[in-house]
């Protein structure tokens, strides 16, 4: 047995959370020294994860891929086993995860009110955000996924912003619970389909499931998924689940939990039912479209902050999904570097949002001006975090939406778009053309955010109680900014990461294209409404 | 020298200034002096690199021309940088397929590079004068301090740096990403620059010269090129998918060009020529958006100059000339193309030129002045004018550049004056209230006259002269051999630089010449050195820079003349356009053109006709102060037309800002997605509580209410059968005998008269 490297970025802050609760109330300062600690840790373990993984030569099909593999008999009799292990993607998503755990806790480390709750909570909900991500299992999978949605609930309802709490944090996890709760029914619909009755997702990416059921039941289990990811029009939590969250929930909350669902639908939804998804993602695709405007849109005249950033993340998101409906090698790619870059890109935004609101006790970006003054690092920080969500060149959103545009632009549909009289290739072209213009529409909502907050007259008699930044908000800050210099200035560390844990995807779907092809439009489209009427 | 050598110096030159900007925003940003060494040292050691590779590679054109027309690209270097395609192979990092970082110098880019790198410089050595260094330190960071030194003086050169990175990446790079890479620091950049001013509000008058606020001026240039830049991002997929890679020697090769036109076809060629040209009329701010550029003038001065003259603006036409080759097939394959950019540059530069002439800011005739010179050169690019539009680029670069640095310095002069006499209303941009600074600026004066002529295209000295005789000159061949497009180009340049001429001439009057007609004037004095230096020596240039492109037998003189700017430039596409034209794809290679006395009597008569009407209208006789504009009367409701801008920004206010900002607050927030989505949503759990609502009426009434009546009727059942329980023996002795005695009577009774017998046939009859 090797080391359980997996298993420790798991249960340490599992186990981390366990020994905060039963801290001594009196002691309860030291919570965030622990949290603090099983978060370095951590991110070591996930540093050495990520930079030890030898990526595999192609071809490799994902079983093969997996590395750092832990097996334990768990339920065996339903065929549930405790798998851990990742693939180029995991591994990526892990280390993503466990930087913007660590800048979380750090970002809350005067938070006033119950440390030490808050503090094992939000360990609790990093771990269940690490277990999704290694989980190989698909049960384990699944029960991750709750473990990471409940937390929020809590973290929302006690230490949210007194206004919507109860609201948001009800909305979220009623969205979350409805979404996985489809997405287990339908998987456990395929489950009794497979002639092994097992919930190994190694044995479920190589076996193919008759076309019917894969046109049928790819619907609900990529969407109850892609809830999470906040695809429109089931997108709604999201936005108000920032707004309420404080604000290292925010950070998880855009950050990571987001992919978490843009990782399932991929692993879980994608993997599985290739042909499935090489009929319904035409219409995902614009799904995701309508994201990627209409969340920009709405953030152009946002006056709070942190609303404008939740739909920054819906429009962002979008691009996520999209990248994915290309069914591409380079979409699939962008769409996982956008996953990173998104995630540390929010983490930074939230952090400075936080930052100000601290001080300032105001989110609404027309009383605030002329912060650069007080706050030059969290200026600097946000103007670069701004840089990278309009995409600019040398950082890192250009390198995961450059990507994702070629691959739209290249994507060729399934046949069965000509059969409206649209020509597939140039589908996706205008796609591409209407998706574009979100570029210029967030480099509107952001270069407005950041004239009337940080730049503009400074009333010092106003804020004449501003408090300075603090150490640890600049290390957070300095953090998250070299990551996405780095990855823009040197996208090298991470491409070929990404692309070697989505390429068995992309090969699966595209010998699934091939078979489906054949098929006629027409034919297809009966085929899956009398499925649909008769049961699968 | 060697070839590695030489690619290291070519890496080096953008790598200057970006090491300056990183150094002053790091460590020096506290101490001023040092900082503007750092950034001068940053520009010298570009100017040094890219004047010595520049140097090379055209003594390499002229020892061994064959050779160099056979390989245009004489240094070029390349290194991996962003992964495309699968990355599975054996070893991590190794992939398949990556677009390259790289740099390659060629004769375009030796010329490009001479022009900026000492353009650049020269602004850098001005803008230490014009922040007033060595003066008192202001005290209001973000508004002008007159007379006083910038509280962010180093701020300002740190971004200046950085923009000076951009312009020198893109230049040098070998390829569309990186060149798109430079465009967009450049872009964000300027909006630094020109909202540098951050906190600059204006009080106006109903009678003063219209300006916003900089940091709206800085939102505007970024969104308005932004727009165009993402459908030039869109273009650069395109042309990523069609050929292959982003090299420009590699995918405009003719081979690669000809595999192109087989794949997507002539007219998918020409959509993406027009997409990557939408960049350009961003950038380069041509009609239709050109709106952001008049508004940048909100910026310091030496950020006009570099922004409108030496680099970003000239960015969008050194892109469109890198990519001519593409250009060129799209334009011979679809007329509409040629007609699209060639008509969107002359109807700019035309336009531009009216709006000019009745601009009262003495920038802002340099302003629209720039947008009409670009569309001089992006009209030619259509007509398909290699050489004439890389050389007006060139030349305009120059004197543009000393136009701007002289008004800054006019501007100067002014806020000195005003300080003197304590005027702060008085707009010291206004050309209204100039006049006679002939004798208190005469280095300005003289400086400003040469940049001024070489605009106006003074003939036979100045450099502008020469590029707009051969931009001419090119219209006029094609012209003859029947092209329209030619013809419309010509007609529309020749007035524009008939305007061209007039509004220099207005605008050097009216500063200039007569008499002071404000006390700022009366009391303006010349510049400090930092800034007259550098108009001496961009003034040279704006000059000598010109005889390097004379035409060939010029005026029939063969052979004393030679067109070295023609041969240079020229190599770069020479070889790929003969290949194209062999392939049928172009009509034209790069020819030299037969001199012709047609286009060098136009040139004259619109160049010394404009400035003359210029200096007769408004300096025959002094203009005495308060006047109302000659030209006003003759031109009555088009002089109102014209000074408003046509009206543009108003048009676009109208029709694409607020419904924009309709759709975005009103549209998609309240009514998707808070009525639509959340009211679905909210209907739902209404629904849901609604439900629940009466499943807990249904409980409270029947199941709970029947359980209850069952309880209350049972109590009271209860109580009254505890009623009969008195406690008293002789009332259950009666009660018991009464019971016997009935129960007695109903067996009797059953009995005698046969009712058992009835009841037994009853039950059977039901069972």
């Amino acid at each position: 047995m090797e080391f359980p490297f997996l298993s420790l970025i798991v249960f340490i802050p599992l186990l981390t959370a366990i020994v905060i609760l039963f801290l001594p109330k009196e002691r309860g300062e030291n919570a965030r020294m622990l949290a603090l600690g099983a978060m370095v840790f951590s991110l070591l373990l996930a540093a050495y994860v990520y930079f030890s993984y030898a990526i595999p030569p192609a071809g490799t099909v994902w079983a093969e891929s997996l590395q750092f593999l832990e097996e334990r008999a768990w339920i065996p009799g339903l065929g549930i086993n405790y798998i851990v292990g990742v693939d180029g993607l995991s591994a990526t998503l892990v280390l993503l995860t466990a930087f913007v755990g660590l800048g979380g806790v750090l970002i809350s480390w005067s938070i006033p009110d119950r440390p030490r709750e808050f503090f094992a909570f939000f360990m609790l909900l990093v771990a269940g955000v690490q277990g999704v991500f290694v989980a190989v299992d698909a049960f384990l999978l699944f029960f991750f996924y709750e473990l990471a949605v409940l937390p929020m609930y809590v973290l929302i309802v006690i230490w949210g912003w007194k206004q919507t709490r109860e609201y948001a944090a009800m909305k979220l996890t009623l969205y979350l619970l409805i979404g996985s709760f489809i997405s287990f029914v339908a998987f456990l619909i395929l489950y009794f389909q497979l002639p092994e009755q097992t919930f190994d997702l190694r044995v479920w990416s190589e076996y193919i499931f008759p076309l019917n059921v894969q046109l049928v039941l790819f619907l609900p289990l990529f969407i109850g998924f892609a809830v999470l990811g906040g695809i429109w029009p089931l997108h709604n939590w999201s936005p108000d689940g920032h707004v309420a969250a404080p604000t290292a929930v925010s950070m998880i909350h855009a950050g990571v939990l987001m992919k978490l669902g843009a990782y399932a639908s991929l692993r879980v939804g994608l993997q599985i039912l290739p042909d499935g998804a090489v009929y319904w993602m035409p219409f995902i695709i614009l799904l995701s479209l309508v994201n990627v405007i209409y969340g920009a849109l709405i953030a152009m005249r946002q006056r709070d902050m942190k609303y404008l950033i939740g739909y920054s993340s819906v429009s962002h998101m979008g691009l996520v999904v999209m990248g994915m409906a290309t069914l591409n090698m380079d979409g699939f790619t962008g769409a996982g570097v956008q996953m990173v870059s998104h995630g540390i890109m929010t983490a930074l935004f939230f952090s400075v949002v936080g930052m100000v609101y601290d001080r300032a006790h105001t989110r609404d970006m027309d009383n605030l001006s002329g912060m650069s003054k007080v706050l030059p690092w969290a200026a600097v920080a946000f103007v670069i975090g701004g840089l990278v969500g309009m995409g600019m060149p040398g950082l890192s959103g250009f390198v995961a939406e450059f990507p994702i545009f070629m691959g739209v632009w290249r994507a060729n549909g399934m046949n069965y778009i000509g059969a409206f009289g649209l020509d597939p290739s140039n589908y996706y072209r205008w796609i591409a053309i209407i998706a574009i213009p979100s570029i210029v529409i967030s480099a509107g909502y952001l270069m407005r955010a950041v004239g009337k907050v940080f730049f503009g007259n400074y009333d010092s008699e106003k804020w004449h109680d501003m408090r300075p930044m603090l150490a640890i908000d600049k290390l957070v800050l300095i953090m998250f900014v070299a990551i996405l210099i780095v990855i823009g200035v040197y996208p090298a560390i991470i491409v070929p990461m990404v692309s070697s844990g989505v390429a068995p995807v992309v090969e699966r779907l595209q010998s699934a294209q091939q078979a489906a092809t054949i098929l006629d439009s027409v034919q297809i489209g009966a085929y899956s409404l009398l499925s649909l009427l008769g049961g699968a | 020298m060697s070839q590695e050598i030489l690619q290291t110096l070519t890496w080096l030159i953008p790598a200057g200034p970006l090491l300056a900007f990183f150094l002053i925003a790091l460590f020096t940003h506290r101490n001023r002096t040092l900082s503007w060494m750092i950034a001068w040292t940053g520009v010298i050691a570009a100017l040094i690199l890219g004047w010595t590779v520049a140097g090379y590679t055209s003594t390499q054109f002229f020892e061994e021309p064959e050779k160099v027309l056979e390989h245009p690209v004489q240094i070029a270097s390349s290194i991996d940088w962003i992964p495309v395609g699968p990355c599975i192979v054996e070893d991590a990092g190794n992939c398949e397929s990556w677009i390259d970082a790289g740099v390659a110098v060629d004769g375009l880019t030796s010329v490009t590079l001479i022009m900026v790198t000492f353009t650049v410089f020269m602004i850098f050595v001005y803008s230490v004068g014009y922040h007033n260094y060595g003066k008192p330190r202001g005290t209001h960071p973000g508004v002008p301090n007159h007379g006083k030194e910038d509280p962010i003086f180093s701020r300002f050169f740190a971004y200046m740096s950085l923009f000076a990175f951009g312009m020198l990446l893109l230049v040098t790079s070998d390829n569309l990403l990186f060149l798109f890479i430079g465009w967009e620091i450049m872009g964000f950049c300027s909006y630094s620059l020109i909202g540098f001013w951050y906190a600059r509000e204006y009080h106006l008058g109903p009678d003063d010269i219209p300006h916003i606020p900089p940091y709206l001026a800085a939102k505007k240039a970024f969104m308005v090129t932004r727009i165009a830049d993402v459908v030039m991002l869109l273009g650069i997929v395109f042309f990523y998918r069609t050929f292959g890679t982003l090299n420009f020697s590699e995918a405009l090769s003719a081979h690669s060009l000809e595999a192109g036109v087989a794949q997507i076809g002539v007219a998918a060629i020409g959509i993406m020529a027009l997409l990557l040209f939408t960049g350009t009329v961003g950038k380069s701010a041509q009609w239709p958006l050109h709106v952001w550029l008049p508004d940048a003038m909100e910026g310091p001065t030496p950020v006009s100059a570099v922004i409108h003259a030496a680099a970003m603006v000239s960015a969008g036409i050194y892109m469109l000339l890198r990519i001519f080759p593409l250009i060129a097939v799209a334009i011979e394959g679809n007329p509409g193309v040629g007609w699209i950019i060639g008509g969107i540059g002359a109807f700019t530069a035309l336009m531009a030129a009216t709006i000019a002439i009745a601009q009262n800011d003495v920038k802002g005739v340099l302003a629209y002045s720039t947008i009409s010179q670009l569309g001089f050169m992006v009209a030619t690019i259509g007509i398909g004018g290699y050489i004439a539009a890389a050389f007006h680029l060139i030349t305009h670069g120059f004197f543009k550049a000393l136009l701007f640095l002289a008004s800054g310095s006019v501007i100067h002069g002014m806020e000195h004056g005003a300080m003197h006499v304590h005027d702060h209303h008085t707009d010291p941009q206004d050309m209204r209230y100039m006049g006679g600074l002939r004798k208190k600026m005469p280095i300005t004066f003289w400086t400003f006259l040469i940049g001024g002529l070489a605009l106006a295209g003074f003939p036979f000295v100045t450099a502008g002269f020469w590029s707009k005789d051969e931009m001419f000159a090119e219209a006029f061949t094609l012209m003859q051999e029947g092209n329209l497009t030619a013809l419309f180009v010509l007609v529309m340049l020749v007035l524009a630089a008939f305007l061209t001429a007039f509004y220099t001439g207005r605008q050097i009057t009216m500063t200039f010449l007569g008499k002071p007609r404000s006390q700022l004037a009366e009391h303006a004095h010349e510049s400090n050195k930092f800034m007259t230096i550098p108009l001496v020596l961009l003034a040279v240039f704006a000059v000598s820079v010109g005889w390097s492109g004379i035409t060939d037998n010029f005026m029939g003189t063969s052979g004393i003349f030679r067109n070295y700017f023609h041969g240079l430039v020229g190599s770069t596409i020479e070889e790929t356009m003969l290949e194209l034209k062999g392939a049928g794809l172009v009509a034209h290679a790069i020819e030299t053109l037969p001199w012709r006395w047609e286009p060098l009597i136009m040139s004259l008569i619109v160049a010394l006709g404009g400035l003359f009407l210029g200096w007769w209208i408004y300096g025959r006789k002094p203009l005495p102060v308060g006047f109302a504009d000659p030209i006003k009367r003759p031109l009555g409701p088009l002089y109102n037309f014209f000074q408003n801008k046509w009206y543009w920004d108003e048009l676009y206010h109208t029709v694409f800002y607020r419904p924009t900002i309709w759709t975005s607050e009103q549209l998609v927030p309240v009514f998707i997605d808070k009525g639509i989505i959340d009211g679905i949503l909210h209907l739902i759990a209404r629904v849901t509580y609604a439900i629940g609502h009466y499943f807990k009426r249904f409980e409270e009434i029947v199941i709970s209410g029947g359980v209850d009546w069952l309880k209350d009727k049972t109590l009271i059942f209860a109580n009254w059968t505890r009623q009969l329980q008195t406690g008293n023996a002789q009332e259950y002795v009666a009660v018991s005998s009464l019971i016997a005695v009935v129960f007695a009577f109903s067996i009797v009774l059953l009995i005698n008269y046969g009712w058992l017998e009835k009841i037994q046939l009853w039950f059977q009859q039901i069972f």
